[in-house]
């Protein structure tokens, strides 16, 4: 058991773990922040997508010995200081970019990664952006939606609701 | 996963050292290690985490060559070559998904040396230099079959010096559930000949298509391979594709990367 | 003007908030104090005998609480099965014993055969690998027609044979079908597998189980669609606890698409434990795991012959099915192939004569049972893939001869040859839509612009039926259901006028506690706001049957319409007494009560607080309170129809299929929530896309599992699917249930597979192919495309 310090969510934060320990299960387990979400043990649901020191990260294919002393952002931070919804959630609400609420999370924080570093995004870079983020629930159709609103785009003529 | 010690290793030096003492395992990127641990597929005493060297971290371009650190991730790679090389960033920027990409390092994919990696591809198209702790090996020498490589144990890629081809492209045709390169093909035209590496597509792993390179030196055009076709022997057959579908690829793939640098 | 709130209004999710939060509350969130962990020891053989279980020095591990394994099960239930099929000799379907845990024998890849539990979830996992199991590996079966050859191994050593049932729908119309075919002018034959899918809910299962022994209590929490279902079937089959004794709570579950009807092994085994340990005990399932211990969907192998007359003119249909039911009955397996799949066979048109012939097999493969359409799916796609082949053996175009075939607008309510009577539908309508929405006129401009960039676009239609809202009770009890089908709702209104509706739906993506609320308001005329749906908890909610069968609005909505009227009705009795009218004269609308054709009027809450407060009340003619409970049990399915149009374009060179349009007319009946409607069929449609064209679960001939994790099973993504175009303005409500819902089901799952196998075979038409398998992946795309070149 180490002792584990990084800044979460603005925050300083430390609690032990053994080396074994995933960022995601720190995150889950030890910070009680459950907003982060395990949907697959291959990498490649992306349900556990945070951002480390700034970039999006699988928080399940990271350890958090790995995290120690970085700027981790999860779900739990990206609504608004008044505790309002953040401009990407509010999209992802408007237009129905969500159901299950599962993969939610990630794909909110892929959103915020992608819009970080193009901020007005094509419905095919959104697209490829979320490769690594599965939603079994939507069709990904308000999903692309949600993101090109968030980006201020205007998507009132993307076929239907 | 195990139980392991996890140990952060500050230098090349220490890691080399720590390394060296029993059931020790180098951690890059992690992200097909990780995965492997989950499954309970490895077993190390000691994890040594490479990724707060950052001796390890650069992208340095001159001399027309890219000399890129073995923990550089595909993310940084995919940026910083854009200008320089654009078709070894344009594969760096394919590589798993976003997330893995701001991760996985080219070192750890190079030691790891999947037989459907991209990066195998670029080291081997290019004709790079493989450096190590230790030694430089060329490309052509490194990769020795289906995840193996002539790394030593406990040896660390801490650079890869990429020659800078006049024109490449790197197309790929993912399979469909991992996404990883069913077939993919790198071309790389060079003043002094063409190189052609193919991945996904071979159980031996990576490997340069002499006919296409013999053909493409002569005449860089896509008439050149319009004919060729590969062998199927030995082509990986799983249920995404057949080998004898695999073999067809690689004639695909080849004509389409040729078709975008002509 | 779209409406801002209630019926038909487009009100945004509430539950949205949590979720984008992070404070959504999922099985896996749940922590108990003291909790303990569970890890299943599961078999690596498809079949094998279990010679001994040596848990000696796996109990010794560190941390180990107790290793189980089937002799601690010794007196408690096997995992029942909730249908009985009965054949078409009369007799009853052979229904194995499904126990907790193997007994004598494993049967297929993830069954498990002991379980470890311990302080913590390594600890687990590490004496997991000291268990010693000596398990002789016994031949495996695995396709369903070997397994039926005389001496195949059997899967279950104490049945005949490994056939479940051999079904035969309508078993009195055999003959006559026989004759039509054999006389017809044409018969369209089509072979086809309708491929095996795993649900892959993006939550994993998880179950939590603890005990409280001065209460004698038992709580399970687990992802589940149904927690009374659960309730039970694990209280009064398994355990033997009784339904007071035993609290099911499912909280927010992520994803169920079927896969999360089923009662599980491993919930009752957290709720045994917990008491046998003393301690609460947790599984969580890996993804790993998932793959296989969910129960798949499909995998169905049909011979499908369609009888016509010189115009195109359907005669008579058979079909003869081979069903997989794994190597256990799952909680609703057998009704899956049968009731769901043959009533359906009539789709959208006249068919005079139907035969439908069903063989449910055992193989050593994980359980199969309803998935995302369950029945309704494989009926669709074999009969939209013959009448394709059919139209063009015939020479005529595939939309003119479904519109020959069609059931007419005036013909409704129809009684189909299987059994069942549409209310109302009008296929014509949505097929026009259709066309429209999907420019089938352009369709010709933008195949060449495609063959200018070298790649072959096809257009394909298909046509469904669904059949939503399961299901009248006598009706489902006749045909073997050990169920009733009913939902319940209570609406408790509180003093100040806030309501809490409790309903037996579960929610788990579809949006209930928005769009529930609407029904609710709308009825009330009060805002949203005033009302909470609450669901999920066996604890705060009546008996209901859950979410499944696509029965949500068309059922849970209605008992929530019945008991909304109730208490409008026992307000009316309340508002008559504070305005001192004839109760006949008061009128509610807007929240407000009045009297006909005078200005006296008293608001809803006013009403809520007399109830509460019953000063100035009644109480010689009424009981103070307001709140009342309903349980609906439907008069009939309902019937949601739709027309649905795929584009593909097809690269002649690798075979890869890229989906580039797709289109969908449904008729819904009335909606409450158009976007809640649209993103449903978004999702079904894409995990339609997901079955043409990308998903398989593959077995090899020992029973091994060869997709199972992401990297082999393919997924979805974001870029397999293109933005979809959807419309729902034709509307023929049903006639049977108070708000005229049909409900929109598993529509997009069921409309689109045939759609998009037609659309492709329409790009490869110069090639001659005539079929190929699901999924339409690079690989078998090219090879068929090899096939006809070298004309093999």
């Amino acid at each position: 058991m180490t002792t584990i310090t990084m800044r979460v969510n603005g925050k300083d934060v430390s609690a032990p773990a053994e080396g074994n320990t995933l960022l995601v299960n720190f995150l889950r387990e030890d910070l009680k922040l459950t907003g982060t979400h395990v949907g697959c043990d291959t990498s490649q649901c992306g349900a556990c997508v945070v951002h480390v020191n700034g970039v999006a990260v699988k928080s399940c294919t990271m350890f958090a010995e790995d995290a120690a002393g970085a700027e981790v952002s999860t779900i739990e931070g990206m609504a608004n200081a008044d505790g309002s919804l953040g401009t990407i959630q509010q999209a992802f609400q408007d237009y129905h970019g969500l159901q299950c609420g599962f993969c939610t999370p990630g794909m909110v924080m892929i959103a915020a990664d992608l819009l970080r570093s193009n901020p007005t995004p094509s419905e095919q870079e959104i697209r490829d952006h979320l490769e690594g983020n599965i939603c079994r629930c939507t069709g990904y159709h308000n999903i692309v939606k949600a993101i090109q609103a968030a980006s201020g785009q205007d998507v009132s003529a993307v076929a239907a609701e | 996963m195990y139980a392991f010690d996890f140990v952060k290793a500050a230098s090349v030096e220490e890691a080399v050292s720590a390394l060296a003492s029993g059931e020790a395992q180098a951690l890059g990127g992690g992200q097909t290690l990780i995965p492997t641990l989950k499954a309970r597929l490895a077993d190390p005493g000691t994890l040594i985490s490479l990724a707060h060297i950052d001796s390890l971290k650069f992208v340095r371009a001159g001399d027309g060559m890219v000399e890129i650190g073995g923990g550089t991730t595909h993310a940084t790679v995919a940026a910083e070559t854009a200008q320089t090389y654009p078709g070894l960033a344009d594969l760096a920027g394919r590589i798993g998904d976003p997330s893995v990409r701001n991760r996985g390092t080219i070192g750890g994919s190079l030691a790891n040396n999947d037989p459907s990696a991209c990066y195998p591809a670029a080291a081997l198209g290019s004709g790079a230099t493989i450096v190590t702790n230790s030694r430089e090996i060329a490309a052509d020498d490194f990769f020795e079959g289906m995840f193996a490589t002539s790394l030593e144990e406990g040896e660390i890629v801490t650079a890869v010096k990429f020659p800078i081809p006049e024109k490449s492209h790197y197309e790929k045709m993912a399979q469909p559930a991992s996404r990883f390169p069913l077939v993919a093909v790198f071309v790389a035209k060079f003043a002094d000949g063409v190189r052609v590496a193919v991945t996904g597509a071979s159980n031996d792993g990576v490997f340069r298509w002499a006919e296409a390179e013999k053909a493409l030196s002569a005449d860089f055009s896509v008439a050149a391979v319009q004919e060729l076709k590969h062998s199927d022997d030995d082509m990986i057959a799983d249920l995404h594709g057949t080998a004898a579908y695999r073999a067809h690829l690689i004639g695909v793939m080849t004509r389409r990367a040729v078709a975008q640098m002509v | 003007m779209p409406k801002d709130s209630g019926i038909g209004a487009s009100s945004k999710r509430r539950e949205d908030l949590r979720f984008l939060t992070g404070n959504g509350k999922y099985t896996d969130d749940v922590n108990v104090a003291g909790q303990s962990h569970a890890v299943f020891v599961r078999s690596d053989l498809a079949h094998g005998r279990i010679e001994s279980i040596d848990v000696t020095e796996a109990e010794a591990a560190p941390g180990v609480l107790k290793v189980f394994t089937a002799k601690d099960f010794e007196g408690v239930g096997g995992v029942p099965c909730g249908w009985c099929v009965t054949d078409k000799h009369g007799e009853p379907m052979q229904e194995p014993k499904h126990p907790v845990l193997a007994e004598g024998k494993v049967r297929h890849v993830g069954d498990p055969y002991a379980v470890v539990v311990a302080e913590t979830l390594d600890q687990a996992r590490n004496a997991a690998e000291l268990i010693d199991a000596d398990i002789t590996e016994l031949p495996a079966v695995v396709n369903m027609k070997d397994a039926l050859k005389d001496g195949a191994t059997k899967v279950h050593d104490d049945l005949t044979s490994n056939l479940c049932y051999d079904w035969g729908f309508v078993e009195e119309n055999k003959g006559a079908v026989d004759e039509a075919i054999r006389n017809a002018h044409h018969v369209t034959t089509l072979e086809l597998v309708n491929n095996r899918l795993i649900a892959n809910p993006m939550e994993p299962r998880v179950a939590v189980g603890e005990y409280d022994p001065w209460k004698d209590e038992h709580t399970l929490w687990t992802t589940s669609q149904n927690p009374h279902v659960i309730r039970l079937l694990m209280g009064a089959f398994v355990l033997g606890i009784p339904e007071h004794k035993l609290r099911v709570i499912a909280p927010d579950v992520g994803g169920g698409f079927g896969t999360k009807i089923f009662h599980y092994a491993e919930e009752a085994f957290c709720t045994f434990a917990a008491k046998a340990l003393k301690r609460p005990v947790k599984w969580t399932c890996t993804r790993s795991e998932a793959f296989m211990s969910d129960a798949h969907g499909r995998d169905h192998v049909s011979k499908i012959e369609l009888a016509m007359d010189e115009s195109g003119k359907f005669l008579a249909l058979r079909t003869d099915t081979y069903a997989n039911m794994g190597a256990y009955l799952s909680t609703f397996a057998p009704s899956v192939p049968t009731w769901l799949h043959g009533t359906l066979m009539a789709g959208n048109y006249i068919t005079p004569l139907i035969y439908v012939n069903v063989k449910a097999v055992f193989t050593n493969t994980v359980p199969v049972d309803a998935y995302r359409g369950a029945g309704r799916p494989e009926a669709t796609y074999q009969l939209e893939r013959v009448v394709d082949k059919a139209a063009r053996e015939m020479g005529i175009d595939p939309v003119e001869l479904r519109r020959r075939n069609f059931i007419n607008k005036d013909q409704f309510p129809y009684d189909t040859p299987v059994a069942v009577t549409y209310d109302t539908g009008d296929y014509h309508a949505t097929m026009d839509k259709l066309l429209e929405i999907s420019d089938r006129d352009g369709f010709a401009a933008r195949k060449a612009e495609s063959a200018a960039r070298g790649k072959l676009r096809g257009y394909g239609v298909a046509h469904y039926i669904e059949a939503c809202g399961i299901a009248p009770s006598n009706l489902v009890g006749q045909l073997g259901a050990r169920a009733g089908l009913y939902e319940s709702a209570t609406v408790r209104v509180n003093a100040t006028g806030s309501i809490s509706v409790m309903t037996g739906s579960h929610s788990h993506g579809q949006g209930h506690e928005t769009s529930f609320a609407q029904v609710v308001a709308d009825m009330l005329g009060i805002p949203e706001e005033q009302i909470d749906i609450i669901h999920g908890d066996t604890a705060r909610t009546p008996m209901g049957m859950g979410t499944y069968g696509s029965r949500s609005i068309a059922v849970g909505g209605s008992a929530m319409v019945r008991a909304t009227e109730k208490i409008i009705a026992k307000a009316k009795k309340i508002a008559s007494h504070l305005m001192e009218a004839s109760e006949s004269d008061v009128e509610f609308a807007n929240g407000q009560f009045t009297v006909a054709g005078t200005d006296k009027s008293v608001a809803w809450g006013d009403v809520c607080l007399a109830a509460y407060v019953p000063h100035n009340y009644p109480l010689e003619d009424i009981e103070p309170g307001l709140e009342e409970t309903s349980f609906y049990d439907p008069a009939n399915f309902t019937y949601p129809s739709g027309g649905y149009c795929c584009e593909v374009e097809v690269d002649p060179d690798t075979g890869k299929v890229d989906v580039v349009a797709f289109s969908a007319a449904d008729d819904f009946g009335n909606v409450i929530n158009p976007m809640i409607v649209e993103g449903q069929v978004h999702g079904g449609v894409a995990q339609g896309i997901g079955q043409a064209v990308l998903e398989n679960c593959v077995y090899d001939e020992n029973g091994q599992l060869l997709t199972g994790s992401y990297m082999d099973y393919a997924m979805p993504r974001a870029y397999d699917v293109p933005m979809f175009t959807v419309d729902h303005s034709c509307q023929t409500p049903c006639t049977h249930n108070p708000l005229g819902v049909k409900g929109c089901g598993e529509a997009g799952a069921i409309g689109s597979p045939p759609a998009i196998v037609n659309a492709v075979l329409d790009a490869l038409n110069d090639f001659g192919i005539d079929h190929i398998d699901m999924p339409l992946s690079p690989q078998r795309v090219w090879a068929a495309m090899q096939d006809a070149k070298s004309g093999a």
